[in-house]
């Protein structure tokens, strides 16, 4: 089984993020949670792929001034590339644990920051690979598939 | 339970002045209680209404993404009119009531909200 794309759609969107922009963060994920529901995927799916767009956009405005989100259709999956020239990541494992977090108190308290964003990317997506250098940037790599895995074993 | 019956039970204000058929025809049956958006990110799928005292825009974004229709602002928060406008355009009904958000949580849980 594969989702049907219209043929008119495109299958890449990229979004440029700007960093340090909370008020406005959010953008990407409001778009491709459009997209999806345009497509008549399941509203469980939808909902995965929107929390992990929007935890790892919230993610590129307050740790890394922003980057680029690239989004990719496939006729089974999504692919979701969040490339970004911040800080890097210094301990990947210390940060994949629920509450770690290095946010400021200003982050704190627009109610970012309790150190859930990268636990939920992982938890919602089927795929994440975290590629970091310190002092150079991160790219994660998601990818979700749009329909139901039989899960029955 | 309706948003009308809800707002019945906690006495609140609708602050997004929606019309009484809007109130009457949404059902609320689980909530969540919370101040940081991360964690309701990660808890709460699922859930039609969110009780929270965090007023700034990217709550409205939060619900968008999890599908939450109502946020119920405890200690009797108000919202700038920038967030109603923003609400409004989203669909989300916004309420607001005095009570605490332990007692808000308590009563509505009384009521049958899980």
């Amino acid at each position: 089984m594969s989702i049907k794309i219209p043929d008119n759609m495109p299958t890449i969107y990229t979004f440029n993020v700007i960093g340090k922009d909370l008020i406005n963060a959010g953008i990407a994920s409001q778009q491709i949670k459009k997209i999806l529901e345009s497509l008549g995927i399941e509203k469980d799916i939808i909902r995965k792929i929107s929390i992990a767009l929007y935890e790892g956009e919230i993610n590129m405005v307050i740790h890394a001034n922003g980057g680029q989100i690239t989004c990719v259709f496939y006729e089974d999956k999504l692919l979701l590339e969040l490339r970004d020239k911040g800080p890097g990541i210094k301990d990947v494992q210390k940060c994949m644990q629920p509450g770690y977090s290095t946010a400021t108190e200003e982050i704190r308290e627009m109610g970012f920051g309790a150190g859930m964003g990268l636990y939920n990317m992982q938890k919602n997506s089927d795929f994440l690979c975290i590629d970091t250098v310190v002092g150079m940037g991160t790219t994660i790599t998601m990818e979700i598939f749009l329909e139901k895995i039989n899960e029955s074993k | 339970m309706t948003i009308k019956q809800l707002q019945n039970v906690l006495k609140c204000k609708c602050l997004t002045n929606d019309a009484e058929e809007t109130l009457e025809n949404n059902k609320i049956e689980s909530a969540f209680a919370c101040d940081m958006l991360s964690e309701v990110l990660a808890f709460g799928k699922g859930q039609e209404l969110l009780i929270t005292g965090l007023t700034n825009p990217q709550v409205i974004i939060t619900c968008k993404m999890l599908d939450i229709s109502c946020i119920l602002y405890v200690r009797s928060k108000q919202p700038n009119e920038d967030f109603i406008k923003l609400a409004k355009e989203n669909g989300i009904v916004v309420l607001a009531t005095g009570h605490r958000m332990f007692t808000a949580c308590g009563i509505l849980y009384e009521a049958g909200i899980k």
